[in-house]
Parts: structure tokens; C-alpha cells; sequence
């Protein structure tokens, strides 16, 4: 009954996106929700990894980063800065996913030996070492980054298609990576984050599991990057440092950490406020202005963590977990609250249990 | 939850089961060999670069320019001292609670802004301090009021936000890192983003004659404090009661809780010494090189680079880390070809690599 209710909101939403453009303002599609999209698709790369995987990786920003820096690269032509390839763009979009990809693979075989905050330690180090690397190595980028990219003509004159391709891309991402978590490896790298030691002897091999989790997450990240590429035609070190790095996190931790629909909320309330905040009725008199907007998220964040360590996702939850047992559904309330606590450690959606018999048969 | 208890025990016992084998089967030993040599042959390497083959680069070969090398071998110490400063609270913190606090940074920053307003107030001047203008009490003054005020600020965020969920790591990591959001963005505002400087006190600012180059006193006084901070910590941790409770409490804190010792009392005071030193930290390193917006993201990835270095929780840790740590800074933009100067960052990366690869958890760290 959970799966069933989940779905259908998320085909909702889906089709609430696919027809945003019909009564949606230019701005509004091409601008917020545009980014929104390509945010979320970003963000589910983190929420894949910490609610399957148990590793929170903040550096997801930089393979997003990379992959742009890599487009900016590849197609920037005499006079731009970076390496002036001038390549086809859609050549361009190859070489930053498969830089991006290997970079991926090369972090993850280094921190495959550890998880929790450990690894949340780690790849913040990468992500900030990789912002002084583009900053201060002028053959890729320099401080002052990359301008002028351009999206393949098929988007020229068309921010919608842009638009559509993100929408896709999110849907295509989101099916995948539930389906990717009942494939025999998404079940492998579930036990992985919850008893490493178990899977090593049952004959797994964890750091290879953790590896390649991280490699395809580096993979979404990258497919972010080159859509925001895309989107925002110019990059420069200062977007992957460290505030935006963060920023990522927290559009991750504001949807809810364990779940992956969080990652598309998330990114919706933060650009939303992003946009907005200034319009809300007695902004000005508590003193909330757009300079002080990292406050305001600031103490969003702090208020989850205090709260709903799941996140909005886990609020939504628990207001219909609450609303069903008014209704006097009492049965199943119960299974459903448990099953969403972030205490449990093993968040995110379950499908069926799976007998153990199945789990050990995979090994041989 | 029964099941949830029953797999935790499980956990443990398979952990404390694999973390001490009885025999080390041949393909570990031989890796381990392989590392040894490995590391041998890169230590070999960089020094025979350094003292030899160094010729086209900043500094020179260390055997032409030996005045040269001494100068960056200092600078690579003093920067260690203040490096172990700041993360020797960030390590005690951990090793004892747990605790990320990825707010650290945050506490050095505005340790440093405190210390630089107080510092203006006494010597009765907004801007264009000299170093003559300053006494050495109107450095120490500010030094430890600044340092006391952040760590009282330190204990309030431990009491009101981290002690009560003791133990979830992860939400105490996201926790601090919303205090740290919050914290840049209203030091931004009240303190403003231009870059400030906490002057050293007259006495200091001196150059002396040392193999033909001149060097700056003031950062031999950096290096002194540092020292000053590691012994008086050292004598903390090993001579004293308290420092027993700790040491206690980071190899086992059930044990210490079952003994009768109130643990939660000791966890504020290492809060407060942790947070202390950060800000001790701060205006030293405020007087050493300025601070601006972003030092605070700076400085928690330096102290993070430490710590995973030297391994979490460890103090010799936090000494072994900052010495190579402070030791790469100083060497690799001095030692690179000229050219290729800006591409020092990447040996930051590649210390962290050649130790992860060794040990995943730090020269001193622990397993979890």
C-alpha cells in the first residue's frame, strides 16, 4: 500500500512537470524550475549514495563541476579560456562524462575503505582541493572560469527543450536508481552499509561495491553538470567551493537524506526560497533579505536536523502516518512509522523482504 | 528493535574479531611490504629531487642554496605549529565525543574577528595599526579573551545541540555544519568581506640573519606558542586527573560512564578546550597571515587534512599530520619546476593519497 501511494504521487508530479510549460510563466520554467531539475538530478546522486551506500559524499559538486569544466573545455573555441579544443558539443558531452566518470572511479577506490563520516570528511577535502586545483590551474580554468559555453543548436532558441531534457533525464535517473537498489548489486551494496564486515565474509567485496556505487553516483553528478553547463553557458571555481558545496548537501538533507524523491524536494524549496523569499509578506520587518539568505537555510537545515533528521520527505510521511491512524487504520500505521525512522539507519524505500536464502544464493 | 540490537552485538564481535587476526594471510603481509618499499622509494625520491636535481626550480637545489631550503624547512614548521593548534582541538573533540564539528572553522574566524575589534579598541585605532603601536599585552589580552569567548560559545552549541543526541554521528556533522552556514553568514554581515589582519606585538616583528636569508621572527614566536599549546595539552592529557578520565573515555566510554565518572561533565570541558583552541587558533593565524569570508572554509579542511593524515582522534596524529602536512605546503610550490609552481595543490592530494592507501583510517587512527 506504501509503494502503491509513493508511485502515484510521483507520477503526479511528473505529470504536473511535463505540463508545467503550458501554464507556467517563461521565467518560472526556464529559470526555477530548470534548475530545480538539474539540482535534484545532482542531489539524488548523494541521496543514492548515503541511503543505499551509507557514504555522504560532498563530493558530488565537484564531479558536477568537473563534468562542466570539461564541456567548457572541450567545445571552447580561440579567445575563451581552458584548453580551446572546439570540439562538437555532443563529442564535448562524451569526454566530460567519461573524465568525470574516471575521476569518479579514482576517488572512490580511495576512500572505499571507509564510510560514515569518515568518507563525509574525505570527499569534502577532494571536493575543496578541487576547487584550488581549477582555481589556481590555469591550463583547464583559472580563477576567473570559463564563459560563453554553448548548448548544442538543438537547443538554441528553445530554453523548454532544455526544460524536457531535464525533466527526462530526472524520471529516467529516479526509475533507475529504484530499480538499480533491488538488482541483485543495489542488494549487495545495501548489506554493504549495513554490516561490512558480514558481506566481506560472506565472500562480497566491499570496497568494490562502494567503488562502483560511487563511480555510477559520479556518473549522475556528471549528467548534472553537463545539463547545467548547458543551462548556465559559463563555470568558474568559485561555483564548486565550498558554500555551494554545502549547498548541495543541504538541498539533500532539506528533502530527506534517505529517501530519493528528497532530492527533487529539496531542490525545489531551496531554489523556491532562493527566489522568493524576499516576496514573503513581512519579509522585511523580521529583517529576512536576500543577502541574509544563507542564514535562512542555515537554520532551515539546523531546524530538520533538530527535528526531522529524514527531512521533508520524513515530515510528509509522518503527517500521513498520523492522518491514516485517524482514519482508524490502526494495523498498519505502526509498520509504516517504523519503517521511516532515520534511527533505523537503513532509510529509504524497502521493497519486499527479501529471504535470506536469496541473499546467500547471490554469492555463488 | 530486537532484531536491530541483535545484529548491532553481531557487528561488533565480527569487528573486534577481524580488526585482531591470529595469522595474517601472505597476500596482506606482501602488500604491506609493497607499501613500505613504495614509500621508501617516494621519500627517497622527493629528497634526492630537493637536495640535487632541484635546479630550475624557486629555491633551488638544497646543495647550491642551502639558505633557501632552510628557510622553507622553517616555514614548514612554523606552519605546523599552528596547524597542530587548530586541529589538535578539532581531533580531541572527535576522539573523545565522536563529535565532526564541522563548525571549527567558524570558531577559528570569529575568534580571529573578536581578537582584531578588542585589539583595535585597546590600542584607540581603526586602521593602519603599527606593530610599534602594539604592546605585547595588547596581543595576549585579545588572544585570550577571544579565544575564551569562542570556547564559551563552543560549549553553549555542544549543550543546547550535541548533547543529546550523542552519539549519531552523522546528524551531529550536519548539525554543526548549519551552526558554521549560519555563523559565515552573520560574520559576514556584522564583520564585512574585506580581509583584516590582528597585528603582532612590536616585540616580534624582527628579521634575523639565518644562512644568508633574513627571516621573520614573529613566525619563530608562532612556532613557540604551538609548542607551548602541545606541552601544556600533553602535560593535560597525561599528568592530570581529567586527562586520565579522557584518555579513559576515548578507548572505552561505557566503561568510564559504569566507573561512576560524569562523562557529560568532562565532554563540555573537552568542547570547551577544543573550541578554545580553535580560537587560539584563529588569531594566530589572523596575525600570522590575515583572515577574510572563507577562512573559516579553509581552515576546516586544513584541520581535516590533519586529521585524516594523522588519524582521527589521535594528538600524535595531529603532530605527525601537521608536520607533513605543513612540510608539503612549504615544499611543493618551492620545489616545483617554475613553471609548474601553481600545481602544488596536487601534492596536498597526493599526501592524502599515498596515506589512504596505506592506512584507510590515518598514521594513528583506529578503525571504527
Amino acid at each position: 500500500m506504501n509503494r502503491s501511494w509513493r508511485d502515484l504521487v510521483a507520477v503526479a508530479v511528473v505529470a504536473i512537470l511535463v505540463l508545467l510549460p503550458l501554464f507556467g510563466s517563461a521565467f518560472f520554467v526556464e529559470f526555477v524550475m530548470t534548475r530545480t531539475v538539474i539540482l535534484g538530478l545532482a542531489a539524488s546522486s548523494i541521496v543514492f549514495l548515503s541511503a543505499y551506500g551509507g557514504m555522504v559524499s560532498l563530493a558530488q559538486l565537484l564531479l558536477f563541476g568537473i563534468a562542466g569544466f570539461m564541456v567548457g573545455n572541450a567545445v571552447g573555441e580561440a579567445g575563451s579560456k581552458g584548453l580551446k579544443l572546439g570540439w562538437n558539443a555532443w563529442v564535448a558531452v562524451v569526454f566530460a562524462l567519461a573524465v568525470t566518470v574516471a575521476v569518479a572511479a579514482l576517488l572512490g577506490a580511495l576512500s572505499a575503505r571507509t564510510a560514515g563520516i569518515y568518507f563525509l570528511m574525505l570527499t569534502l577535502t577532494y571536493a575543496v582541493i578541487g576547487y584550488y586545483f581549477f582555481g589556481q590551474v590555469t591550463t583547464f580554468s583559472g580563477f576567473g572560469g570559463i564563459t560563453g559555453i554553448d548548448a548544442p543548436p538543438w537547443f538554441e532558441g528553445h530554453p523548454v527543450r532544455l526544460y524536457y531534457v531535464c525533466v527526462v533525464l530526472s524520471v529516467v535517473t529516479y526509475v533507475g536508481l529504484r530499480l538499480l537498489v533491488r538488482s541483485p548489486f543495489g542488494m549487495a551494496l545495501q548489506g554493504v552499509r549495513d554490516d561490512p564486515v558480514r558481506m566481506a565474509s560472506l565472500g562480497f567485496n566491499v570496497a568494490l561495491h562502494r567503488t562502483l556505487a560511487f563511480t555510477f553516483a559520479g556518473f549522475i553528478a556528471g549528467v548534472a553538470g553537463v545539463l547545467n553547463i548547458w543551462w548556465n553557458g559559463q563555470i568558474d571555481p568559485t561555483s564548486i567551493s565550498i558554500g555551494p558545496t554545502l549547498d548541495l548537501l543541504i538541498i539533500a538533507v532539506i528533502g530527506g537524506i534517505v529517501h530519493l524523491e528528497g532530492a527533487w524536494l529539496g531542490a525545489f524549496v531551496y531554489v523556491m526560497a532562493n527566489n522568493y523569499m524576499r516576496n514573503l509578506p513581512f519579509a522585511d520587518t523580521i529583517g529576512l533579505t536576500e543577502a541574509r539568505f544563507n542564514t535562512v537555510v542555515g537554520l532551515l537545515v539546523l531546524l530538520i536536523m533538530l527535528l526531522s533528521p529524514d527531512g521533508l520527505v520524513g515530515v510528509i510521511l509522518r503527517i500521513r502516518t498520523a492522518a491514516t491512524g485517524l482514519r482508524g487504520d490502526g494495523g498498519s500505521t505502526s509498520d509504516d512509522a517504523s519503517d521511516h525512522q532515520i534511527a533505523t539507519a537503513d532509510g529509504g524505500p524497502k521493497g519486499p523482504p527479501v529471504p535470506t536464502h536469496t541473499r546467500e544464493g547471490s554469492i555463488r | 528493535m530486537q532484531g536491530e540490537s541483535a545484529r548491532t552485538l553481531d557487528a561488533n564481535e565480527a569487528a573486534s574479531a577481524a580488526s585482531t587476526p591470529a595469522v595474517e594471510p601472505w597476500s596482506i603481509r606482501s602488500t604491506r611490504t609493497f607499501t613500505t618499499w613504495l614509500m621508501i622509494v617516494v621519500g627517497v625520491a622527493v629528497a634526492l629531487w630537493v637536495l640535487v636535481f632541484a635546479r630550475g626550480t624557486s629555491a633551488g637545489a638544497a646543495i647550491d642554496e642551502p639558505g633557501a631550503f632552510l628557510v622553507t624547512l622553517l616555514d614548514g614548521l612554523t606552519f605546523a605549529g599552528l596547524l597542530f593548534v587548530v586541529a589538535s582541538g578539532f581531533t580531541l573533540v572527535f576522539g573523545l565525543m565522536r563529535t565532526v564539528n564541522m563548525a571549527h572553522g567558524s570558531l577559528f574566524l570569529l575568534s580571529a574577528y573578536v581578537a582584531i575589534e578588542l585589539q583595535q579598541s585597546m590600542v584607540g585605532k581603526d586602521r593602519n595599526i603599527e606593530a610599534s603601536d602594539v604592546g605585547i599585552l595588547q596581543w595576549i589580552i585579545p588572544l585570550l579573551v577571544a579565544s575564551f569567548a569562542v570556547a564559551v560559545l563552543g560549549v553553549v552549541m555542544q549543550q543546547l545541540l550535541l548533547r543529546w543526541n550523542q552519539g549519531q554521528d552523522l546528524r551531529q556533522a550536519l548539525i554543526t555544519l548549519a551552526v558554521s552556514v549560519i555563523l559565515a553568514d552573520q560574520m559576514l554581515a556584522h564583520f564585512g568581506g574585506l580581509a583584516q589582519r590582528m597585528v603582532w606585538p612590536g616585540a616580534v616583528v624582527k628579521f634575523f640573519e639565518i644562512a644568508g636569508e633574513r627571516y621573520a621572527l614573529s613566525r619563530l614566536f608562532m612556532l613557540g606558542l604551538a609548542l607551548v599549546v602541545a606541552v601544556l595539552l600533553w602535560l593535560w592529557l597525561n599528568h592530570t586527573r581529567m586527562g586520565m578520565v579522557i584518555r579513559a573515555g576515548v578507548d572505552d566510554q561505557e566503561m568510564v560512564r559504569a566507573l561512576g565518572i560524569n562523562i557529560t561533565v568532562v565532554f563540555g570541558i573537552t568542547f570547551f578546550v577544543g573550541a578554545f583552541l580553535a580560537g587560539f587558533g584563529g588569531v594566530m593565524g589572523a596575525s600570522f597571515a590575515g583572515v577574510a569570508p572563507g577562512t573559516d572554509g579553509q581552515w576546516l579542511l586544513n584541520s581535516l587534512i590533519v586529521v585524516i593524515v594523522g588519524g582521527l582522534g589521535s594528538i600524535r596524529g595531529a603532530i605527525a599530520g601537521s608536520l607533513l602536512y605543513g612540510m608539503v605546503i612549504s615544499f611543493a610550490p618551492a620545489y616545483l619546476p617554475s613553471q609548474y609552481t601553481y600545481y602544488a595543490i596536487i601534492f596536498t592530494f597526493v599526501l592524502l593519497a599515498l596515506v589512504l592507501a596505506v592506512r584507510p583510517y590515518g598514521l594513528f587512527g583506529k578503525p571504527e
